[in-house]
């Protein structure tokens, strides 16, 4: 019973994340480099919103700055490895850093912004969990039909063949350097929009928001591919399949912590998820597989008749 | 149609791997040509195709595409002038699109793209007739992802993807070195007649010099970053291996060095 009254938060709160997880989806599986920025830039997109909903500001606009914020982020970790030649991880590292003084700056100096959800007309909060799942199955919807639009384009065609045959993108006259970058800019720029939408969930922002975070999105891709690639192994399906792995993701949080797991040891099943997941394919070709589709060659050791 | 001046490229200059690649390399190409070019390991025969694409800039010399000086210019700009087919035939096309996605992002080399719609229904017309030309039943599996085709049928596709548009000049480096015997000559069967069809210029380095000497109206032998022998026109219809061979010793004072480009035939 206590698990069912806690499924419409970890529903709610697991959408959040698998917005978060589209984002990523942009960096990992479509330009292959693992961006280490969402960290910083989810926190950022939460600081952001925070502070400008606690200066009077509409939350529409608040949100769509926060989205602008983060996709200034992902521009900056797109240079300094396409322009200054650092290793995507590097830079992805290196403007995480950065954007820790940058967050606390947003914040003014303190390490935490609240937004009371009573006296500000916000998009979603946990009070009312029905509410924040419409809403954030909307916004989902959004990203996911204006990707899908995008990536079908000449431009986005050429976003994808970036990140899978970089060499073949270059043949074709594709900028390599640029598409990088802009699909950093879209990839932090959601991430960010999941990090203001996780603030207004939340009621605040706190410089701490989005440790592990790409660890999250990247726990919630593998569950959520690892489903969806079985039903149709497309674009938007995709897409679909990284949300619920984001909500899946949740609703096994949640349980866990009714098990009576201590929350000091979340991060770590966090981080043990996504190793077995990275694992798993790994381990499957060097110990399991060659034994299934190449039998042992068996010597005729009887009969050496034939042989002269 | 290609002007290429004395260019000179030192691979890790000032260390023990110090490598001269190209060594003050001429070379002119008329429009409609088709130029095979064959040389030992180290000859600097892909050396000169890069340098020509633009994968790093060289240290001295120039080369004109069409009146062009490109030698500055990045990669992904010179791609406009340019068709290419690798060596590894995973190397030209994305594993993970379509075949008809691969098809349409080659459709706009050069041309500025757009926020239009990547892959049309009249586009997927036009690659389904492209498609059946190649006579490899790869007209009905425009939806296919290029990754589940065979090594022979992914160098087509490439090479259907270096020619969509038009190219100034076409780049094959030793594309069908990779492919079994029977594939190989299918792939260059196909090379052939999309070169004459279309009177494209052509850089076609092999390591076989039956190729060589069979395909094109032109060809040049490569030996330490220099063309030692360049033949054409009715000279090269009639010359031999053997003829070959020889004017390679006399002119670079050595013996040819690859066993598989005089063995191969």
């Amino acid at each position: 019973m206590a698990f069912l009254n806690t499924l419409p938060g970890a529903v709610a709160e697991g959408l959040i994340w698998g917005l978060l997880a589209i984002g990523v989806y942009i960096s990992y599986k479509v330009l292959d480099i693992a961006d280490l920025t969402v960290d910083g830039s989810v926190c950022t997109g939460a600081c952001v919103c925070a502070v400008l909903i606690g200066v009077g500001c509409p939350v529409i606009p608040a949100v769509i700055v926060a989205f602008l914020a983060g996709a200034v982020t992902g521009v900056v970790t797109g240079l300094l490895h396409t322009a200054l030649g650092i290793p995507s991880i590097l830079a992805g590292i290196l403007t995480q850093l950065m954007l820790y003084s940058v967050n606390l700056t947003i914040l003014g100096g303190k390490s935490l912004a609240t937004i009371d959800p009573r006296t500000n007309r916000l998009l979603l909060n946990m009070s009312d969990n029905p509410k924040s799942i419409i809403v954030m199955i909307g916004i989902v919807a959004a990203v996911i039909i204006g990707l899908w639009l995008f990536f079908y384009t000449e431009i986005g065609l050429t976003l994808k063949s970036t990140g899978d045959n970089a060499d073949m993108s270059r043949a074709q006259g594709v900028d390599v350097s640029r598409n990088k970058v802009i699909g950093l800019a879209i990839s932090n720029g959601i991430v960010a929009l999941a990090g203001a939408m996780l603030a207004q969930y939340k009621g605040s922002a706190n410089i701490n928001d989005g440790r592990g975070a790409i660890v999250i999105g990247l726990a919630a891709i593998f569950i959520g591919l690892s489903v969806s690639l079985k039903i149709k192994p497309n674009f938007v399906v995709s897409l679909i399949g990284v949300t619920c792995g984001g909500v899946i993701y949740y609703i096994v949080y949640n349980f866990v912590i009714l098990l009576g797991l201590k929350t000091d040891f979340l991060k770590m099943l966090s981080a043990i998820i996504v190793a077995i997941f990275l694992a798993v394919p790994y381990l499957k070709t060097t110990h399991f597989q060659s034994k299934k589709t190449v039998p042992p060659i068996v010597k005729n050791t009887t009969g050496g008749e034939g042989d002269a | 149609m290609l002007k290429i001046t004395n260019l000179q490229k030192t691979f890790n200059p000032g260390t023990v791997n110090e490598k001269v690649a190209l060594c003050g390399l001429d070379l002119t190409l008329a429009d409609g040509d088709f130029v095979t070019v064959i040389g030992g390991n180290g000859a600097g025969k892909s050396t000169l195709l890069n340098a020509i694409a633009g994968v790093w800039k060289p240290d001295y010399g120039t080369i004109e595409l069409d009146g062009i000086d490109v030698t500055n210019m990045p990669e992904h700009k010179r791609a406009k002038f340019l068709g290419r087919v690798f060596q590894d035939p995973m190397k030209g096309t994305a594993p993970d699109m379509e075949i008809a996605e691969n098809l349409a992002i080659a459709s706009k080399r050069g041309i500025k793209r757009k926020f239009r719609w990547g892959v049309k229904k009249s586009d997927r017309k036009q690659y389904k007739e492209l498609l059946a030309t190649l006579e490899l039943g790869l007209e009905n599996r425009l939806s296919t992802k290029v990754g589940l085709l065979s090594g022979g049928q992914r160098q087509a596709v490439t090479l259907l993807m270096a020619t969509l548009n038009r190219p100034k000049l076409l780049l094959l480096d030793e594309h069908t070195a990779a492919l079994d015997p029977k594939t190989a000559s299918k792939v260059l069967y196909l090379t052939n007649k999309i070169v004459s069809e279309n009177h494209l210029t052509t850089l076609m380095i092999t390591h076989n010099m039956h190729d060589a000497i069979e395909y094109g109206n032109r060809l040049i032998m490569m030996h330490e970053g220099e063309i030692v022998v360049d033949v054409s026109g009715e000279e090269k219809k009639k010359l031999t291996i053997e003829q070959l061979l020889q004017m390679f010793e006399v002119s670079s004072g050595s013996k040819f060095g690859s066993d598989k480009a005089i063995l191969s035939k």
